[in-house]
Order: C-alpha cells, then sequence, then structure tokens
C-alpha cells in the first residue's frame, strides 16, 4: 500500500476571466518510509498540492489518500495521523519553546513523554533554551522547534513544505541528517523544496512546474534520462562566450552555471566540433570539460521541452 | 475537556504576556468614564449674564442678584449700553444679554407692569434655549415677590390659577452623569468584546497559526470555546472595573441589584463576542477586521440610545435599534441602576438577547472552516 496516493488532482483559483491553474492533473504515490521531494520554483503549485493533502483545500476534482485515508471523507482520521509543518513559521511566538510542544502534545492528545524518543535528537539541540519564547529564536532554532511539534503525535506521513527555505548551509545539512533519521524510525515524508541540490537527498523526486509534472523518478533516473551531452565552458567575458555558444547551430541548450556556461549538445559528436570551435576563437583563460547532468540541469532542459 | 483547558491555558498565557492587552483592559474604562461623562453633559451652569442697567433702580438691583444667587448664572458683564453687551458677546464673554430699561422700578410701580428685554446667543442652541427659560422663571418668581409686596392678596385668590410643577422621578436632581455613566459603560464592554476577539482570531490567521491548529483534531467547538471563554472573563473583569469607578468617582450605587446587572451583562457579553466571531471568521486580516468592527460599533453607538433617545427617532430608526444588542444593554444598565428594576422587569430584554447570543455564535460556529 502506498502511504500518499495522488490521482488527477486539479486545482484552479479565481474567478473566469483570472482563472489561475495551481495544479493541472497530478497523479503520483509514495511508498511507505520514503522521502519524497517535490522540486520546483516558486509559484509550481507547490503549497498548494500539501494543502489539499493535509485536508487545509479542497481540490476541484481528482481523488488522493493519505495512510491510505481519503483526504475528503476521512479528514478527521488523517489529522490524527499526519504532521504538517508550514513553510511559514507557524507556532505561538509568544509562547515559550517548551509551552508550545506541550501545546501541540495535548492536542493530539498525547504528551511530550510518550514520543520523547522520536524527538529527542532535534528536541536536545534547543532544549536549552526551553524556557524561551519561540520568536525569540533564531530561524534554525525555529525549524527544529517546528519539527518537533509536527512529530510530537507521531504521525505517520509527515509533510515539509520548503523546510529549508531561509535556513543557512549549515543548518540545512543538519536538517537533512534529521530526515534520514526518521525515515528510519519508518515515518513517510513529503518534502518540497526550491532548491535542486536537495533533490538528491530525496529517494524519489518529483519535478513540478506550473503545476504540471514534469518527472516523477528516483534522483539517479532523472540524471540517466539526460542523454545529451554536457559541457561546462569557462573563458574571459562571460557574457559575449554565452552569446557566441548559442548562436552555433550544433549546441541544444547554453546556460549559466555557478562559474561555468552549461552548454547541452545535441549530439555526441557534436561535442569535439564545440571544442575546436571555440579553441578557434582564441579565448582568454578558456577552459572546457565534460560533466555529469546534476538535478538542475535535468530540470533546465524538461522546463524548456514544455 | 483536557483539550479545552490547555486551549484556555495558552490562551490566557498569551493574553498576560501581551503588555498591550493589559493596558487597554485596565486604562480604557478608567480614561473612558473619567473623561466621557464631563464632556457629554447637557446640565447647564455657568451660564455668563451680561446685563445691561439702565435703571440702577433698587428693584433692577435685587433681580440681578436674584438671577446670579441662583447658581446657574454669572454675571460676567454689567454695563449700561447694549452694544457694549452685544460686543462682549460677540466675544464669547457672555451668553445672554438682559436689558433693564430706564424706567423699570418706576413703570414696574406706577403702571404694574414693566418690559425687560432678553436677547441669547443662538450658536449654543441648548445653552440658549435652557438658559432663557432658566432666566424666564426666576424672572416670574420675581414678579410675583414684588406683586406680594404691593398688594395684599385675598386669603383664596380670586381668580383660579392653575399652577403646574413637576418633579423628576429615578433621577430627581436631574444628575445627567447618573445618565450617562451606565451607558458608557456598555460601550466599553462591547468595544472589549468586539475588537478583542475579532483581532485575536484573525491575528492567528495572519500568523498562520490557525492553520497549525486545523491540520490538528481540535473540535470547530472546542477552539471557539477557548477563545470565548477568556474575553468572556475579560468582559465581566472590566465590568467591575466599570462599576467600581462609577461608585468611586460618581457615587452611583444601582438601585437594582449587582446580580441582574452580571446575568444581563454575562449574556450580553456571549453575544458581543459571537458578533466578534463572526467578524473574524469573514476578516482576512487585521485591517479588515478593525474596520468592520468599527463600523459596527459607530452604528451600536449612535442608534443604540445613548446620547438621543430611541424613543424620539423615526419609525425605521427604531427597527434598526431593535437590532442592536448595545441599545437593549443601555437601557437595561438604564433601568437596574436608575429605578431598580429587577430580573423579571428585564425578562423580555434577556430573551432577546439570548437570542442574539445564539444566532450569532452559531453563524461564527457554521462559518469557521477549517478547510477552504
Amino acid at each position: 500500500m502506498s502511504a500518499i496516493s495522488v490521482k488527477n488532482i486539479i486545482k484552479t483559483y479565481g474567478k473566469k476571466k483570472q482563472k489561475v491553474t495551481a495544479l493541472n492533473d497530478i497523479s503520483f504515490d509514495v511508498n511507505e518510509g520514503e522521502i519524497f521531494g517535490i522540486i520546483g520554483p516558486d509559484g509550481a503549485g507547490k503549497t498548494s498540492l500539501f494543502r489539499i493533502l493535509t485536508t487545509l483545500l479542497l481540490a476541484d476534482s481528482g481523488s488522493a489518500t493519505v495512510d491510505g485515508l481519503d483526504v475528503i471523507k476521512d479528514l478527521k482520521e488523517i489529522r490524527k495521523k499526519v504532521g504538517y509543518m508550514p513553510g511559514r513559521f507557524s507556532l505561538y511566538q509568544d509562547l515559550t519553546v517548551e509551552e508550545n510542544l506541550q501545546f501541540f502534545a495535548t492536542i493530539f492528545n498525547t504528551s511530550i513523554n510518550e514520543n520523547y524518543e522520536l524527538i529527542k535528537d532535534i528536541y536536545v539541540q534547543i532544549e536549552p533554551f526551553k524556557n524561551r519564547r519561540a520568536g525569540k529564536l533564531s530561524g534554525g532554532m525555529k525549524q527544529k522547534l517546528a519539527l518537533s511539534c509536527a512529530l510530537i503525535h507521531r504521525p505517520s506521513v509527515l509533510f515539509l513544505d520548503e523546510p529549508t527555505t531561509g535556513v543557512d548551509a549549515v543548518s540545512r545539512k543538519e536538517f537533512w541528517e534529521m530526515l534520514k533519521g526518521l525515515k528510519a524510525q519508518g515515518i513517510t515524508i513529503l518534502v518540497s523544496t526550491p532548491y535542486m541540490d536537495e533533490a538528491r537527498l530525496c529517494d524519489k523526486v518529483l519535478l513540478l512546474q506550473k503545476g504540471k509534472v514534469l518527472s516523477i523518478n528516483t534522483p539517479d533516473g532523472v540524471i540517466k534520462d539526460f542523454e545529451n551531452p554536457l559541457m561546462a565552458v569557462k573563458a574571459k567575458g562571460m557574457l559575449p562566450l554565452l552569446e557566441k555558444i548559442k548562436a552555433m547551430d550544433i549546441v541544444k541548450d547554453a546556460y549559466p552555471f555557478g562559474e561555468y556556461h552549461h552548454v547541452v549538445m545535441k549530439k555526441e559528436e557534436n561535442v569535439e566540433q564545440l571544442k575546436s570551435n571555440l579553441t578557434k576563437a582564441d579565448l582568454k583563460e578558456f577552459e572546457i570539460k565534460r560533466v555529469e547532468a546534476d538535478i538542475e540541469d535535468c530540470f533546465i532542459q524538461l522546463m524548456k521541452e514544455e | 475537556m483536557r483539550t479545552l483547558r490547555f486551549l484556555l491555558q495558552k490562551e490566557f498565557r498569551q493574553i498576560f504576556r501581551d503588555p498591550s492587552i493589559i493596558r487597554l483592559i485596565f486604562i480604557m474604562p478608567i480614561i473612558q468614564l473619567m473623561i466621557l461623562p464631563w464632556a457629554a453633559d447637557y446640565e447647564i451652569k455657568n451660564i455668563k449674564l451680561s446685563v445691561v442697567d439702565k435703571d440702577h433702580s433698587d428693584y433692577s438691583r435685587q433681580l440681578i442678584s436674584k438671577i446670579t444667587s441662583t447658581g446657574y448664572f454669572q454675571l460676567a458683564v454689567y454695563t449700561n449700553s447694549y452694544p457694549e453687551a452685544l460686543q462682549q458677546v460677540e466675544k464669547g464673554n457672555a451668553d445672554l444679554v438682559m436689558e433693564i430699561p430706564a424706567s423699570f422700578e418706576k413703570e414696574l410701580v406706577k403702571e404694574d407692569q414693566a418690559t425687560l428685554f432678553l436677547a441669547m446667543n443662538a450658536i449654543d442652541g441648548v445653552k440658549a434655549n435652557l438658559g432663557s427659560a432658566y432666566l424666564r422663571s426666576i424672572i416670574q418668581d420675581f414678579n410675583r415677590e414684588v406683586r406680594l409686596e404691593w398688594i395684599q392678596f385675598p386669603r383664596f385668590s380670586p381668580e383660579t390659577q392653575i399652577e403646574i410643577t413637576s418633579s423628576n422621578w429615578f433621577n430627581p436632581l436631574m444628575n445627567y452623569k447618573y445618565f450617562m455613566v451606565p451607558g458608557i459603560l456598555v460601550i466599553l464592554l462591547t468595544m472589549i468584546g468586539v475588537n478583542l476577539t475579532a483581532i485575536n482570531i484573525v491575528r492567528e490567521k495572519e500568523i498562520g497559526t490557525i492553520e497549525q491548529i486545523n491540520v490538528t483534531p481540535v473540535k470547530k467547538f472546542h477552539f471557539i470555546l477557548g477563545k470565548l471563554i477568556p474575553f468572556w472573563l475579560i468582559g465581566l473583569l472590566v465590568l467591575t472595573i466599570g462599576l467600581t469607578i462609577a461608585w468611586l468617582a460618581y457615587g452611583i450605587i444601582p438601585v437594582g441589584s449587582f446580580v441582574t446587572i452580571y446575568i444581563f451583562a454575562a449574556i450580553f457579553l456571549l453575544a458581543v463576542l459571537g458578533l466578534g466571531l463572526l467578524v473574524s471568521t469573514y476578516a482576512e486580516n487585521q485591517q479588515q477586521a478593525m474596520l468592520v468592527s468599527f463600523f459596527i460599533m459607530m452604528i451600536f453607538i449612535l442608534l443604540g440610545g445613548l446620547y438621543t433617545s430611541i424613543d424620539g427617532m423615526p419609525e425605521w430608526a427604531k427597527w434598526i435599534t431593535r437590532f442592536n444588542p448595545v441599545a437593549y444593554f443601555i437601557e437595561v444598565m438604564r433601568m437596574v441602576v436608575l429605578k431598580g428594576s429587577g430580573l423579571a422587569d428585564i425578562k423580555k430584554h434577556l430573551l432577546i438577547m439570548f437570542g442574539f447570543a445564539v444566532v450569532l455564535n452559531s453563524w461564527a460556529i457554521l462559518n469557521y472552516r477549517k478547510r477552504s
């Protein structure tokens, strides 16, 4: 049985004239105990999807189940079983760390002690500040507290909506370590993120763009689907270089990527052509190398194919 | 029950940690009750009188001292030229001009009648009307004294005389504060009830905490009760503070029983808290909630009979006041404080208020959706 099953979900906002389709016929399945990543830029429809699955929003059509329960019919059961951490910090800022945790434990009809094992690793990090008001915590601490509150009732499915947005690199890394720990405890995790580098850390990813599914695969699978040869090019004067490369008809696509330009070739034999073309151009500090595609390259390609 | 207890605990913690709410609860009633009753005072005292005395006779002096000894009038200007007196009115130094003609005493003695001239500044209409009425009755009184001095009245008056005297019931001295303070207290309670609840829930919407609550198994009913009870208690606390101030500052002790006031206030608070909840279920942010509750408050106050008597309103406006919980409470407060009405006398009001409470709260609960 899959932990989450979504079938043909459609959600639109607004009236006739300015109708915006947030989710356009989305279907996917998440297996139990998986970390499933929803990757997409802002406005892709990630939050709408989360709100539908956490029973906060009604879809226009389609059906979805969470832990085998229907999101429309069995909403009361679902609310007991899922943990939800919204993208925005939404705990009581004027209550202390401990009071927040206790409050959420109580409304889920449990106590901190009962499920302390589950949150221990996360909570010990904020325990020294347990008498501080939540509003006075740093960003990373707030996020740990929010995660603790979402876990306090031992949910079977955990929904994390952009948990790492606005969090520093070290905390992000820590956070993903925590998710791995939770996965080991058998909790299914649905996590959304706009950061492509985090996609690699998921068991499976769904690439979402403008409410449409571009691809559902394992991170490796997504990369494997990227068939064209990929080159990284660097030289002095990056902007003219990019224009020059884009003008070549052996090039399928080229875009800035960190300190390099990534160049997607149409065919394997184009690689040598590009090399010789650019060497001829007599560029300063010129550098070219073959690279492996990563999720971001795949995403850019999928987006452009749409 | 355990959930509700924790919801209440959380709510109280939040309230007591917000210093601005505490200030609002304690300082607002004190300021309103200390200032407003003095400003909204229709009783006229210290009317500034300007006298143009062209007679300088015994009688004119007697008349003037009689007028000023009442306490209502202050002799502001004493002159013998009318234009000068009028100038003082224009400058705002006098409200009324009384001109005593040169032959006042002579005519009074010889011709049995004399004329006086009164002119009032009608810019302040209430003052002008009441002032001239007071003055006229003083002059009449003076007239009688003069007649007594000159004419030996027969034991029985040869002609029938009907004199109308009146006495005020319930507020014999017509102390306007007795009338205003209970009304202002009602407005205060309404403001706290509607605004605090409306803004409190909308703030949870704004911060996003309501979203977090909505994904939990908390029942709508519990959540709303958790919001209602704290503000209900705060409302009763404010009422107590208000009644204490009314007693300490104005010496107002209800003729009726405090129990009657508290019973009605308890139900009234339920109704206005329900209204606050209702506003909060529709409003998306604090601005909307504020504007809507401000609008409702304006109507409640202006059509509540605080300043203007409802009985004096046109029929259609009377109909609107029937849907105004504040109007009922102001009436009940005045009934209990001034007349000493008991529960039996306000039975109808109680029932109607109970109806308001049920309708507004059920509407709010129905309209509060955990999912959109």
